[in-house]
Formats: C-alpha cells, sequence, structure tokens
C-alpha cells in the first residue's frame, strides 16, 4: 500500500511526464489550472492517465472543485 | 411532436407526452463503458408518479418550490418532471457551485424541497450556510451508500407515495422555472421564466431544429443550463426523442458515446469544441501526404456541395470516416453558452458537421438568434427566432449599439427585484447588454458588451462584483474588480478578462508579498472566475454619498490609461 507522499509524488511525475514538462517542477500544493496553464478538458484527460496508472476509479463529482496536486492525491489515495 | 400552442404548463405538455410515446425509449443512462439504464416513457412516467405523490403527501402543493442540485442523469428529468406534474416551480442550481453558493441560492429561491445527489449533499450538509435556508423542509438524496448518515436527509429512491398522484395545472404565465443567471456573489439573479417561456421557446426552436421518435440527444452541458434544458429535456420529451446521460464526462467515454449510441445532437460549449476541433485537426495533420491531399481534395468537394445548404447524405458519404467517428448520425452539434469563434465553426461545417451556433441569454428564454444553415454563415450568430423581434439601440454610424428583444420567451422578471427588473425589461424589451448589428441579410453580429461581466469559453457567466468578496481585507487602501472589454472596449467576444483595480495606501508598492496575498485569494475561487491582471489608479475611487464606489464614474477614469501598460500580470 502506497503511502500519501508516494501517492502524491506519483502524481506529481505523472502530471509532468503528461505535460512535457521537467521531472520536479511541480510540488503539492501547486494549483495544477495555474500552473500548467490548463482548462478543465485537459484536466479530465490527466485523470483518465491517474486512473489507469493507480488502477481506480474517481468519479466525477471526487475532484469536483479540486485544482491542487495535494487535494487530488488525498482523493485518490482514499480509493486505493 | 405535440401541438405545443395547446397547452398551458410544461407538466402538461409532459404528462401528455409521456403517454402517447409511451413505448418509445427517453432515456438511456451510461457511466463510462457500461450502459446502466434504459428507460421507455412509460417507464419514466411510474418512476415519477409515486415522487410526485410522496410530494404531495408531504404537503407540496402548487407554487412550491423545489431545487434540484444533480449531475446529468435520469433522476435529474424524473424529479423535474415529478415538480411540475404537482404544479410546483423548479429551481435548477448549478451542481458546480460551492456548497456555500448553493445554499445562498436555494435560500434566496425560497425552496422548500431540495433535491440532490449524495456526493453533492455530503459537501452540503457539512457547509455552515445550511442554517439560512430557512423554508427548506425535504431533502432528498438519490444513490446513497447503505449506511450512509444522511444529515437530516431522505432516500429519494424510497421516497415513494402509494396511489395516483393528482395533476396540478398551471397557467401559461405562471412561473415555472427560476433560473440563476448569475449573482453567487451579492445580488442573486434569480429569472422568473414562465410556462409559456418555455412552451413558445420550444416551438420556435424545433422549427429549425427538430427531434422525433428515435433522435438522440447527449445530454452533457449542466441540465440547470437553459440549452440543456430545453434541448436536453423539454424539447425532445414533447417530440418523442432520447436523452443519453453519461455520468463520467471524460473526453474519452464523450468520444466512444457517438459511435456507441448513434448520436443525432449534441450541446457544447465552444471550449470543448474547441478542443474536438484541436483533436481532430491533429489527427489529419499526422495522415500520409498522398491520404492527406485525397483528404483535403474531398473536403473541398464537400464545401462545394454544401455551400447553399447542409447535404448530411453527401457529407457523409464523402466523409465516411470522420462521420463514423461521431456514429454516423450525427445532424448538428448545437453550440451554445458563449460565443464562438468562426474558424471553429467553419471547421466543422466543412467536413460535412453543421454546427448550430447562436445568441441568447437565461433572460430571454435561451436562444435569440439562431444560425439557421440557409446557408451557413460562421460570422454571425444568425437570424432571430420565430416569434423573436430583435432591435439594435441607439446605433452607431456603423450600426452597433445594444441589442434589445421582446417576445414571448422573455422572462417575467428577477425575483424579489422589482428595481433590477424595470432596469433590464422596458416597456417590454429586454435589454440584453450586449453590443450588435444587423447586416444586409438580417444576421445578427454581436460586438463586444455594454456589461461590466464576462462570459467564459465554458459558458460560465462572471459577474465581477460576485467575485469582489475574496479581496476583502486586502492591505491596501480601495480595490474593485472590472472586466477588461467594459473599461476598454474592442468590440470582441472572445477571450475576456477580469481585472481587479487596487489604490494603494500611501507610498506603499505592489510587492511581491502583495502580490502573493492577491493571487493566493485569487487560487481560492474556482478557475473560471478568476482574474487576469492588476491595474494601479493613484487616486481615490469616485464614491456615492453612502460611500458606494462609482463604477461607472471609476470605469470611465480607468479608461482614459493606456490599455497595454495598465494591466499588470499576477
Amino acid at each position: 500500500m502506497r503511502t500519501l507522499e508516494q501517492t502524491t509524488q506519483e502524481v506529481l511525475d505523472l502530471a509532468a511526464t503528461h505535460f512535457q514538462l521537467p521531472a520536479g517542477s511541480l510540488a503539492p500544493g501547486d494549483d495544477f489550472f495555474k500552473k500548467l496553464g490548463i482548462d478543465s478538458l485537459q484536466t479530465l484527460e490527466m485523470l483518465s492517465r491517474l486512473e489507469n496508472h493507480f488502477g481506480i476509479e474517481l468519479p466525477d463529482y471526487e475532484v469536483q472543485g479540486v485544482s491542487d496536486f495535494k487535494t487530488l492525491a488525498e482523493r485518490i489515495q482514499s480509493r486505493l | 411532436m405535440l401541438d405545443l400552442s395547446k397547452y398551458q404548463s410544461i407538466g402538461e405538455a409532459l404528462k401528455d407526452a409521456l403517454d402517447q410515446f409511451a413505448n418509445e425509449v427517453c432515456l438511456i443512462e451510461a457511466d463510462r463503458e457500461r450502459e446502466k439504464e434504459r428507460l421507455t416513457y412509460g417507464e419514466f412516467k411510474a418512476r415519477a408518479h409515486p415522487l410526485t405523490k410522496a410530494l404531495q403527501d408531504a404537503g407540496f402543493v402548487a407554487g412550491d418550490r423545489a431545487s434540484i442540485i444533480m449531475t446529468n442523469q435520469p433522476k435529474w428529468l424524473i424529479s423535474a418532471y415529478a415538480v411540475f406534474f404537482g404544479g410546483g416551480t423548479l429551481v435548477p442550481l448549478d451542481y458546480k457551485l460551492t456548497p456555500d453558493e448553493q445554499w445562498q441560492l436555494v435560500k434566496h429561491s425560497g425552496a422548500s424541497v431540495l433535491i440532490t445527489e449524495y456526493p453533492i449533499w455530503r459537501q452540503l450538509s457539512a457547509s455552515a450556510a445550511r442554517a439560512a435556508a430557512i423554508k427548506l423542509q425535504t431533502v432528498l438524496v438519490t444513490e446513497s451508500p447503505p449506511n450512509a448518515d444522511l444529515a437530516g436527509a431522505r432516500r429519494w429512491e424510497e421516497f415513494r407515495g402509494e396511489g395516483e398522484p393528482v395533476f396540478v395545472p398551471r397557467a401559461r404565465k405562471d412561473t415555472a422555472c427560476i433560473v440563476y443567471s448569475s449573482g453567487t456573489g451579492g445580488r442573486p439573479k434569480g429569472c422568473m421564466m414562465t410556462h409559456e417561456n418555455y412552451l413558445e421557446q420550444c416551438v420556435a426552436l424545433t422549427s429549425i431544429y427538430p427531434f422525433w421518435p428515435g433522435v438522440r440527444y447527449l445530454s452533457i452541458l449542466p441540465t440547470n443550463h437553459a440549452i440543456d434544458f430545453m434541448v436536453g429535456f423539454f424539447g425532445p420529451f414533447t417530440c418523442g426523442a432520447a436523452v443519453v446521460h453519461l455520468r463520467t464526462l471524460r473526453p474519452e467515454y464523450v468520444r466512444e458515446a457517438f459511435p456507441k449510441y448513434k448520436i443525432t445532437y449534441v450541446s457544447l460549449v465552444p471550449l470543448v469544441l474547441k478542443n474536438l476541433q484541436k483533436g481532430l485537426q491533429a489527427r489529419f495533420d499526422e495522415l500520409p501526404a498522398t491520404k492527406r491531399r485525397i483528404f483535403d481534395a474531398l473536403v473541398a468537394i464537400n464545401k462545394a456541395l454544401t455551400k447553399g445548404r447542409p447535404r448530411p447524405g453527401i457529407s457523409r458519404r464523402l466523409l465516411k470516416q470522420v462521420h463514423e467517428a461521431f456514429g454516423g448520425e450525427l445532424r448538428t452539434i448545437i453550440v451554445g453558452g458563449a460565443f464562438t469563434e468562426p474558424q471553429t465553426l467553419q471547421f466543422f461545417y466543412d467536413l460535412g458537421i453543421p454546427v448550430a451556433n447562436g445568441y441568447g441569454l437565461t433572460e430571454a428564454g435561451t436562444a435569440i438568434t439562431v444560425n439557421d444553415l440557409k446557408p451557413f454563415r460562421a460570422d454571425t450568430v444568425g437570424k432571430p427566432l420565430p416569434g423573436m423581434e430583435v432591435r439594435i439601440l441607439n446605433p452607431a454610424p456603423d450600426g452597433v449599439g445594444e441589442v434589445s428583444v421582446r417576445s414571448k420567451t422573455i422572462m417575467s422578471g428577477y425575483l424579489n427585484e422589482p428595481e433590477l427588473t424595470a432596469e433590464t425589461i422596458v416597456d417590454g424589451w429586454l435589454m440584453t447588454g450586449d453590443l450588435g448589428r444587423f447586416d444586409e441579410t438580417g444576421h445578427l453580429r454581436l460586438a463586444g458588451r455594454k456589461k461590466n461581466m464576462i462570459v467564459t469559453e465554458e459558458g460560465k457567466n462572471i459577474y465581477p462584483e460576485d467575485i469582489e468578496a475574496v479581496f476583502e481585507s486586502l492591505p491596501v487602501k480601495e480595490f474593485c474588480v472590472f472586466a477588461a472589454n467594459y473599461i476598454w472596449p474592442k468590440r470582441s467576444m472572445v477571450g475576456e478578462q477580469l481585472v481587479l483595480v487596487l489604490r494603494l495606501e500611501q507610498g506603499r508598492q505592489l510587492t511581491d508579498q502583495l502580490r502573493q496575498d492577491i493571487n493566493a485569494r485569487n487560487n481560492r475561487l474556482l478557475n473560471y472566475k478568476r482574474i487576469h491582471g492588476v491595474v494601479l489608479l493613484d487616486e481615490d475611487f469616485p464614491r456615492t454619498a453612502s460611500l458606494k464606489i462609482k463604477r461607472n464614474a471609476l470605469a470611465e477614469r480607468l479608461a482614459q490609461l493606456d490599455n497595454a501598460t495598465a494591466v499588470l500580470p499576477l
């Protein structure tokens, strides 16, 4: 079982890869809309990547209103 | 289609539709690749009537208000029908608002019933703002886990009355829905939409974009929004068509839904449409050179053949693969909620997929103008719908002035706001606050806004007053939020942004610390509500005798600044 820290790191790594950013350039508290310059649709695409990676299903309501990696990682952690 | 001229209310029309089309499929619900449910109109009625009966048993009577805060799904429509059948007024709210905002609007609407989903209720029930909704008596929650703490709510699935409910007739001029067009921050704007508004709008829209049994509409825009309520519920239901709901709106599942359910119509906001365009363009660009040349030639032939009007049969044969990706039966993409760039519209039309763009606002009963495709005109928002009188007030020499509208689809007014209503509807004409002009063929061209607000590409209306609270107690002398286009009109409907205007304390600078503070507060807002820059003004803001900021006077003062250098990035 992953710890929350591990999950958070994996979320950051995956987001960086998905949006072609240098590894380590994202932090847990970053707002992904601002930091990645993405819109809500691109966020949904990122979520699908995360679901595949963690082997979980994240219902849309779980990520409603979430805009930072830390909270996103917490939502993922609760479903692992 | 039902002859809607015979009906007095939404409930009466839907009641007949459920009987007339009893054996037709009305709803399909899918979650990811799984189809969860498929209901006929007859089954829909069997689900809705016990709910109305239970509401009536609990004291729900004509004119009582019931709010729905749900994602797009069959229980939304079943609940709405149950409310209309019982003579109630529906208050559809945006499930994407924060719990505090939702409670504020529930309170403002005076709703006695709230129907919501468990994940939303979990957040709503934890909010302290709940105490404000003093008129609320009954909360129904769908899809609650077996042992969930419902915090005083009842399970929607178990809220069923015995026996037949009593149909409660309503008059055409009675309020059918209270739809909030804005105002979650300060002054809620609850548009009181009458039964007549919907009946008339439905007749006008379906005269151009018809539904019939067998048509499948993919419902993606939130159903609380005027567009989806009309073309994803009332319109198809009065014609015996089917509505498809997806519980997961990830792009890959939306894409799969088109061929899987043979979608006929879909409504999208410009942002999603542009994203679709980007995806398609990338695929075209990946084609090997020879294939690309053939493809471009086919697109050119299609363009020539559809110049005067859409010819779906021909387009589907010429550009088979593109159309098959959309299921092969897509007739039109309806785009609304915000302005769509002409090149995006043209892109799809050239592929043989007409995009029905138009112009409207909640206060006008959804659409005012729609592109009738005779011929397709990407550079305009179309012609006025049947029954719509549209005129341009105080036109400038180039013909641009404020768009005003008169029709049976105009709201009766804003709830509890007689003054605001009187300012907005003058002698029966709705002042839209949008600027535009008619061209020589009678098509409307929009040219910016007269009002201080923006509409995002996601179709969200943002009023600066509504987001100012987040900047309260900022260590500055004064602040005010504006739509940049309101200060520096650029006669454009795209790329609209909000700016924060600051009057710093004497001798203070815009330090990194202050920037961080502004950014931190800005990030508390939902992403589409955030400001994009700061404007510094080195003088006191003009104020009224009661010390309220004179926004118009301040905007006039700011307009003297150079737009290019005045807005500082955050």
